[in-house]
């Protein structure tokens, strides 16, 4: 059910792309408007949702450690681990962005009768991190569409993405990737009983639409060949802001639906749990340096409190502390 | 009052379950409170101590929790509150993607899989309150969009499963964005907490705590007369005679260590370890019987009782004018003390940066707290080669060490015990490398479970230690567990009875204590435990 309402709305928007721009020929809704709607939506909730975590108070020093502290000389620090240092730190966060190193701890837990064995389990992480190189490189490509001239780096990406050199249009390795990768992590929560389990529609969603975006990219590219001058015509009327009448530059249906996807996708992305991508460089279990007793850290709500002080605790027990022999503040 | 706890299945039936999860949808399967899994309620003296609202004595058995009227509005209000306070909250909420890496980390889901003992369900039964209530879709979608509405069935899911996790962090290890879960507990039992839904085992506690310094309400001149008894020890197992001091002025150290090790075995062995050996090294220290309480049960009630409770710890040493404080071998504790307590009740700019008064060597990375784990402070002295030590002593016990959740994973105390181990035993084996360290499994009593009405729970929670533990008796022949963690040493005992018989429970100073020469000791024939010492070779040939 929770699939089937995710391949629902996927296929709703396919088809309201292909009905609007293809048969009712509103190619400046779908070619235009909505882009920039979406556009301009992502990035105000993108922005409004960072700011908001922002405004988030972080009263306590709470990185996760992940290896030994710094402590004495003579005992070795795993500084990537267990930073103490802002540099450190970062050297963390790196790791944690473009490499998943938490993720690649990752095991799998079997238990066999009255055992336990700890099997490897790099497959989520290798799949994960296939799946957000690929996009990125992918979006990376997409800015050739919206500059004049394309840089030299972008070219420089294209040409290493289709080295292989096979098919025309000659295929990029990222678009295989992407796909099989999107796949794979999409198939993992249909088939794997306990991720099926912990799985909501929120989680089947994007996953295909993101697939959906995808599919309809490469059949604008490799099979239905759309007309990428005209095509381009568009985008660098878009980022020029000077729009073009899109009904005029006869670009395939396939192509707005493609467009209508990645619509949906970034106008969808700011409310979902997408905003892992922002969330991760808060992380205060992760981008926070392990010195709390080196350096004081300052809760900025910080209150006073009612304590037991040792005047009441003396009041309560002073007899049986003189008797005891304990010194006393007061006689 | 609950019914008295049932007896816990036999350790095949405890085992007798999958991993698969049940066919129903978790939104759709009601909390199933089994006698044994939960701890008693709070009683309402308790909460009074304390000034918590909805005082009342309450059992989770009951039909009717007796609510406060409008405890939704409070809840509501409650979690608006806390996301503005903590980052960690709010983006928590937010970002999981569930994509299960933590499902298998949990020792609760582990050791008797139940699916919302996975980290990710467990906060998803919180997240689903919060779309209901915070987010359009939410409002708008529904269930659709993974909400729900807070209703008592739903707050009593809450309370059963936010004291089922020990806060142990091990799933925050895995996540890919550093999700932890202590972070959900925490703010869900503050929730709680708000509407006098606690556990008696841990409000007893604090409110003991509160006022008369320790969590089980030993009275001053009881913690005088408890190391008195561990003196006597001392003196027939060494024929040293040691006088230590409390409350006194001047000294220079402070010792703080968890009223776990005053006044039950096995931490007591462990204060013995202690006591030999700052008498050995002529240390001036005193122990306070105000500030007698290292470890904080306030931390698993609220953030604020928290504070509370750790205020004594800076005030008496104010108070009585010590350069530096020495703590003890605590598992929360230090975290406390680690991560919260400078910022909770500091700066302490009255105390100065902790120096080895016997080493020289200057704690530098406690520069601010100015407080020095006790396994950080004998290393430097091991290291330095300023203690005499005879290994053999320990010759007739096999060693494996167990990290504790608190100080691995929010500190990083690591090497520093595992020095002192090699220093002073001859037989030590590792358990797997996928238990241990930063990927330690918990004891399974953490954070306020280590009560007797939830023995089931405890021992499904401790099955993976137990279980990594069974691993080094069977290939090394290990009997002794060692820990830097007084809830260790109280909780693994009957773990250890349960899952593996013969597995004795030890603080790294407690074996410290076996291999440390004291000057004029007499020949020492009985560990701290006075148990029989092993005959050495050279003088059974005799």
């Amino acid at each position: 059910m929770k699939i089937w309402s995710s391949c629902l709305a996927v296929a709703a928007l396919i088809l309201l792309a292909w009905a609007g721009a293809g048969v009712f020929g509103l190619q400046t809704l779908f070619g235009v408007v909505i882009p920039y709607l979406a556009f301009a939506l992502f990035l105000i909730g993108f922005v409004c949702r960072v700011v908001r975590w922002g405004m988030s108070a972080t009263p306590f020093r709470i990185p996760t450690t992940c290896g030994q502290q710094k402590t004495l000389s003579w005992i070795k620090q795993d500084k990537l681990e267990n930073p103490s240092t802002g540099l450190q730190v970062l050297g963390r966060m790196l790791l944690e962005i473009f490499l998943f190193r938490s993720l690649f701890r990752n095991s799998k837990t079997e238990k066999r009768g009255p055992v336990f064995g700890f099997g490897s389990a790099k497959w989520l992480w290798l799949g994960g991190l296939v799946f957000h190189w690929s996009m990125l490189i992918v979006l990376l490509r997409h800015l050739r569409l919206f500059l004049n001239p394309t840089p030299a780096v972008i070219q420089g990406l294209e040409a290493a993405d289709n080295f292989l050199q096979v098919g025309a249009p000659l295929l990029y390795i990222t678009d295989a990737t992407l796909t099989v990768a999107l796949t794979y992590l999409f198939l993992r929560r249909v088939v794997a009983p306990g991720v099926r389990y912990i799985s909501r529609p929120a989680d089947y969603f994007p996953l295909l639409l993101l697939l959906a975006a995808a599919g309809s990219g490469i059949l604008t590219r490799y099979f239905f060949k759309v007309d990428i001058h005209a095509v381009k015509a568009l985008t660098m009327g878009l980022v020029t802001f000077r729009p073009p009448a899109p009904g005029q530059l006869s670009i395939g249906v396939i192509f707005y639906i493609h467009l209508f996807l990645v619509s949906c996708l970034f106008a969808y992305f700011p409310w979902s749990k997408l905003m892992h991508a922002g969330g991760v460089f808060l992380s205060p279990t992760r981008n926070m340096i392990n010195n709390s007793r080196a350096v004081r850290h300052v809760n900025p709500w910080n209150y006073p409190v009612e304590t037991h002080s040792y005047a009441e605790y003396e009041d309560q027990f002073r007899e049986k502390m003189r008797k005891a022999g304990l010194p006393l503040e007061t006689e | 009052m609950a019914a008295k706890a049932p007896k816990p299945p036999k350790p095949a039936e405890m085992l007798d379950f999958d991993y698969s999860p049940p066919a129903a949808d978790w939104m759709d399967t009601p909390v199933d409170m089994r006698p044994g899994t939960y701890c008693y309620g709070a009683r309402g003296k308790n909460l009074e101590v304390m000034g918590f609202p909805n005082a009342r004595d309450w059992s989770p058995a009951d039909e009717d929790w007796r609510l406060p009227p409008e405890w939704q509005g409070t809840v509501i209000e409650g979690i608006a509150d806390r996301m503005k306070k903590y980052r960690s909250f709010r983006l928590f909420l937010d970002i999981c993607v569930r994509c299960g890496a933590c499902a298998d980390k949990c020792h609760f889901y582990m050791g008797s899989g139940d699916p919302k003992n996975m980290p990710v369900l467990r906060a998803e039964l919180l997240r689903s309150v919060y779309r209901r209530y915070f987010t359009g879709a939410g409002k708008l979608l529904g269930r659709l969009a993974g909400a729900r509405d807070l209703t008592v069935d739903v707050l009593k899911e809450w309370w059963y499963y936010f004291f089922q996790c020990t806060e142990c962090r091990r799933c925050s290890v895995f996540c890919p964005y550093g999700i932890d879960q202590a972070e959900i507990t925490l703010m869900g039992r503050e929730l709680l907490n708000l509407l006098g839904l606690n556990t008696d085992w841990i409000s007893g506690p604090v409110a003991n705590c509160f006022m008369t310094g320790n969590h089980v309400g030993l009275e001053p001149q009881t913690i005088m007369s408890n190391i008195e008894f561990l003196l006597e020890d001392i003196e027939t197992i060494t024929g040293r005679h040691i006088e230590p001091s409390f409350n006194r002025k001047g000294a220079e150290i402070l010792f703080v260590t968890p009223s776990g090790d005053l006044y039950a075995e096995p931490g007591t062995y462990t204060c013995m370890g202690y006591l030999m050996l700052f008498e050995q090294l002529g240390l001036d220290y005193t122990m306070s019987t105000y500030a007698s309480e290292g470890g904080n049960f306030g931390f698993f009630t609220s953030n604020e009782t928290a504070k509370r409770l750790n205020a004594k710890i800076y005030a008496e040493a104010r108070r009585l004018g010590v350069k530096w404080i020495l703590g003890g071998e605590c598992g929360h504790m230090w975290r406390l003390v680690h991560q919260y307590m400078d910022t909770w009740n500091g700066p302490a700019d009255f105390l100065e940066l902790p120096v080895s008064p016997i080493t020289g060597t200057k704690f530098t990375n406690a520069a601010s707290t100015k407080m020095v784990h006790i396994a950080e402070f004998t290393a430097d002295l091991l290291y330095h080669n300023k203690i005499t030590v005879d290994k053999s002593r320990n010759d007739h016990l096999t060693v494996t060490y167990h990290d504790s959740c608190n100080t691995a994973r929010g500190m990083g105390l690591l090497e520093e015990p595992r020095y002192i181990l090699s220093r002073i035993c001859n037989n030590f084996f590792e358990m797997p490398e996928d238990t241990i360290r930063e990927k330690t499994f918990c004891c399974g009593s953490g954070a306020g479970l280590n009560a007797g009405e939830n023995m089931e729970l405890r021992l499904r929670g401790g099955f993976p230690r137990a279980n990594a533990v069974k691993y080094v008796r069977e290939k090394h022949g290990v009997n002794v567990l060692a820990n830097v963690c007084a809830l260790d040493r109280a909780s693994l005992p009957a773990l250890m009875d349960y899952w593996v018989p013969g597995v004795k429970v030890m603080g790294v100073h407690e074996l410290l204590g076996n291999a440390l020469v004291l000057d004029g000791e007499i020949e020492r024939t009985l560990d701290l435990r006075s148990d029989d010492l092993p005959v050495k070779e050279d003088e059974a040939d005799v």
